[in-house]
């Protein structure tokens, strides 16, 4: 068998990394950086049935980028040859040229690198056939757990991403990013229409991922969330009490004010957190944190993709607003430190303030009370993406198993839809939180086109008053 | 520029007897300008290639895909993809696209006028954008981004099967998303213009219309809960078309995940709907004169009259279903080709938007969605989405609202359309957007 990663390869020479920053900045500017990347990734399909085809892909190469004052100019290549590295070079330089000229020594200094993430068994080293396996095996327990289900679909994939960052503070780095996902889709059918149900698990980790997934489990969770809905009856319309069940919240945060903590959204007035750092803006017992060091999770890496170490930062804490998340160019600005979160979706794309691993901390109270405690309102036990308007707080998140809340108890399912808030809003009206803490789903952020992987987890919690997108009087 | 069919041939050199191979190749150079308070925020100049190979044998496929046109790589791609169809479970109507002897029409696509703008030009167009926007309204308080945005792509899709098709297009626009302020109220709003190259460009209508949508929000309230009509913007039926059209596609309907499935000649929507998918009109932003398996594409009438006709299908899908395709495969160099529409559009009524909301007595016009990814299952039909925009009352438009959904299903939404407007306008997607009457939608507000 024949893989992409049986030849041992090397990111570039220091010395050519050094060469391309002097081009770099050969015209003036303020700050130079290279950014290589050698992303491999493999995914296998089963729909339908059967297996549908397995995909190998890989993309190599740089993204350059010089800032002169206000201005950044970038320019990205797949050719790495010292040719290629220069003409890019050249390309970034002219699109921030300021004319003046200039000559700065850099001297790249590697000692600091943090280490990458563990990873036990090398996906790429992994025989396909034992992929494959486990997509069979998710499919004939999906089929087999319900008569209603119609159609199956399950994917493979993992990605070995490996990156070197040099730039002309002289900073020299990498890192190894391995990621590996598991998902499982089913349609269930029935005198209602169809229903859908999807899991998924992924995590920063190998092979090894399948030591404490089992598919099996995932798959039958997955068939009965699409058996489960074709009972739903129509979700309701306008304000209520909801209850969020731990893992699937972490959404709800990244909505709500994970993005308006952004630097970049503040720094433009983008955000209805700006200009807040030091005040109270949620309840005392709610602390929220963006954790890019959070081993093995999906939103984890060493160090970011401008090379800074992955940190934890606590975005509220005690109901207090203290720290925004900053990428280095912002940090430049204000002179301070980057927290980590400079992130981009491949060497094409330029670094921006990105989330990571985005989670509520867990409060005291016990999730049976909450809901106990409720006299009428919605669970959601599967939170779907979510969109958030920065600049006006309003956001909203889908719910993909959701249920009635009558009396204090979980009664009918509901049919899936968005629920719409405001951020600042709910973050008042979070009034309880639950001890039951879980890490959530894996994700894709969007944010200008790009997508990264992140994560989010939430312990149970309600908010008072969330507007409920149904149909239902 | 490298010559895409020489390198798509090259590979096909390599082809073992008893396989078939499909290679798809792709070049684009970009040019992307964002301006900031006056100052060019980020320039960003990139050229980006790559190619997919799809191996067939004996019913099984096999797919890699590298991001450069390097034929070392190139070489070992070929191999990945080859090592991959042994995994596959043999499928009888797996095979590689064969000619079908419908000729491609000839669209020009391409303007030589953008390869050769200069840089500075597209410079001043971002900034003068930025200056517009900022200058229009005392009101406006920032412009989180204005943007000018310009690529020229090259395409080939070569077979074993003898198809051998190229493309080369050019497509530029301007966007604007700006912020109106008032008594420490926030607001915002976006503008654009499409063009295939620069001199189509309007900057003026992007940032009147973007200081417009922002400005008007001032002051929105929270509705209170009703079932209203809606009156979809063009922005906002486009984005509902674009769900529409996914689930008239033949892989869905092949595989039980369209809730149309069953529904051929039947009546699906209103009798005022006809729905056309056709990316041979050049006014499309994504035109095309073939389809990502080389098939020419065409024109395909989905729905008409509100009856359902046809599903849009690639070569796999038309044969599995016992037709053939309708020149619909969708795809990028890094995946396999899937089946979608590419240029879908209702046809248009004939009166204005300000006509339509004359007659609605108690309404909604719908200026902007959000979380239709999260809130709407096209396999199931629920549909609920935020959205922002005005109150239509007596027939005028009244108050600015927010923070509401609008919630029906996809199958009645269909039924529910009142009106289609006269006021087509192609964006930039896949759909065009014209102003849509839609009644009984429920409004969940305060």
């Amino acid at each position: 068998m024949m893989s992409v990663d049986d030849r041992p390869e090397r990111l570039l020479d220091p010395s050519l990394l050094h060469d391309t920053i002097h081009t770099a900045l050969r015209t003036g500017g303020d700050f130079a950086e290279v950014f290589v990347e050698d992303r491999r990734s493999m995914s296998a399909l089963f729909d339908d049935g059967r297996v549908e085809e397995l995909t190998g892909g890989r993309s190599r190469g740089a993204g350059i980028r010089v800032v002169f004052g206000e201005t950044t100019g970038f320019a990205h290549t797949a050719d790495l040859s010292p040719e290629g590295l220069r003409s890019a070079a050249e390309a970034a330089s002219a699109a921030a040229r300021d004319g003046r000229g200039g000559d700065r020594s850099v001297v790249l200094d590697d000692g600091q690198a943090p280490r990458p993430g563990a990873v036990a068994m090398m996906p790429a080293d992994v025989p396909k056939a034992r992929k494959v396996a486990l997509l069979e095996e998710a499919d004939r327990v999906a089929r087999g757990e319900d008569d209603a289900i119609r159609q199956v679909t399950v994917r493979y994939a993992d990605s070995r991403r490996r990156i070197q960052v040099a730039n002309s503070d002289g900073l020299l780095t990498g890192d190894d990013q391995v990621r590996t996902l598991f998902s499982v889709s089913c349609v269930a059918a029935g005198d209602g229409g169809m229903q859908t149900g999807r899991e998924s698990v992924g995590h920063t980790v190998g092979f090894e991922l399948f030591d404490r997934v089992d598919v099996a489990d995932l798959a039958r969770r997955a068939a009965r969330r699409a058996v489960t809905k074709l009972d739903a009856v129509p979700a309701p319309s306008g304000e209520m009490p909801v209850v969020v069940g731990p893992g699937g919240g972490g959404v709800l945060f990244h909505e709500a004010c994970g993005h308006g903590l952004e630097a970049d959204l503040v720094a433009k007035s983008a955000s209805v957190f700006a200009g807040r750092r030091g005040e109270v803006v949620a309840a005392p017992f709610v602390t929220l944190v963006d954790d890019g060091t959070m081993a093995g999770e999906w939103g984890c890496y060493a160090i970011d993709d401008e090379g800074r170490p992955a940190r934890r930062n606590v975005l509220i804490e005690d109901g207090v607003l203290t720290d925004y998340m900053w990428d280095h160019l912002r940090a430049r600005k204000e002179g301070r430190d980057s927290s980590g979160n400079g992130r981009r979706q491949s060497y094409q794309h330029l670094p921006m303030v990105r989330m990571t691993n985005t989670f509520l901390a867990g409060g005291d109270a016990d999730p049976d009370e909450i809901l106990a405690d409720t006299e009428r309102g919605v669970y959601v036990a599967q939170l779907g993406g979510g969109q958030v308007n920065t600049a006006t707080g309003d956001f909203v998140f889908g719910m993909t198993e959701a249920y009635l809340i009558e009396n204090g108890r979980i009664t009918a399912p509901i049919r899936e839809g968005n629920l719409i808030g405001n951020g600042p809003d709910v973050l008042r009206d979070i009034d309880v939180i639950a001890g039951d803490f879980a890490m959530g789903s894996p994700g894709t952020c969007g944010k200008d086109g790009q997508g990264v992987p992140v994560g989010d987890g939430t312990p149970t919690l309600r908010v008072t008053r969330l507007t409920v997108g149904g149909t239902a009087a | 520029m490298p010559e895409l069919l020489d390198i798509a041939d090259h590979v096909l050199g390599w082809v073992d007897d008893g396989e078939q191979v499909e290679v798809c190749a792709v070049h684009e150079r970009e040019t992307e300008v964002r301006a900031y308070e006056r100052q060019v925020e980020a320039l960003t100049v990139a050229e980006s290639q790559g190619v997919g190979i799809r191996v067939v044998r004996d019913g099984r496929q096999g797919f890699a895909h590298a991001g450069t046109l390097d034929l070392d790589v190139l070489a070992e791609t070929l191999a990945e993809a080859r090592d991959n169809v042994a995994f596959a479970t043999p499928d009888q109507w797996c095979a590689v696209a064969e000619p079908d002897g419908v000729a491609p029409v000839e669209l020009d696509l391409h303007r030589a006028s953008l390869a050769d703008h200069p840089t500075g030009a597209k410079v001043a167009a971002a900034l003068e954008l930025e200056r517009l926007v900022g200058d229009a309204d005392p009101r406006i308080v920032g412009v989180e981004s204005a943007e000018y945005v310009d690529s020229i792509t090259e395409s080939a899709v070569v077979t074993t099967t003898g198809i051998r098709s190229t493309s080369r297009e050019t497509g530029c626009y301007l966007s604007a998303y700006v912020l109106a302020g008032e008594d420490g109220e926030t607001q915002t709003g976006f503008g654009f213009s499409i063009g295939r190259e620069p001199g189509d460009l309007d900057p003026e209508r992007a940032a009147a219309d973007a200081v417009e949508r922002a400005t008007r929000m001032l002051g929105a309230v929270k509705p209170d809960s009703a079932r209203l009509t809606v009156v979809l913007d063009p922005w906002v039926s486009a984005q509902f078309l674009g769900i529409v059209g996914s689930t008239l596609n033949g892989e869905s309907v092949l595989k039980g995940r369209s809730l149309f499935a069953d529904r051929l000649g039947e009546e699906v929507g209103a009798s005022s709907l006809t729905l056309v998918d056709d990316p041979t009109d050049v006014a499309a932003f994504t035109a095309t004169a073939s389809d990502g398996e080389g098939l020419a594409t065409r024109r395909n009438v989905l729905v008409e009259d509100g009856r359902l006709l046809r599903f849009v299908h690639n070569s796999y899908t038309g044969r599995r279903s016992g037709g053939a395709s309708t020149g619909s495969a969708v795809r990028g160099y890094a995946s396999t080709p899937g089946v979608g529409i590419q240029a879908l559009a209702l046809t248009p009524g004939t009166r204005t938007q300000a006509e339509l909301v004359a007659d609605v007595a108690d309404g909604l016009l719908v200026q902007g969605v959000s979380g239709l990814h999260s809130g709407v299952n096209p396999v199931s039909g629920d549909f609920s989405t935020g959205a922002e925009g005005l109150r239509i009352r007596g027939g005028a438009l009244a108050e600015p609202v927010r923070e509401f959904t609008i919630a029906s299903t996809l199958q009645k939404m269909l039924q529910d359309v009142l009106e289609v407007g006269g006021d087509l306008e192609w964006l930039p997607m896949r759909t065009a957007g014209v102003s849509l009457v839609i009644g009984d939608v429920t409004v969940s507000g305060a």
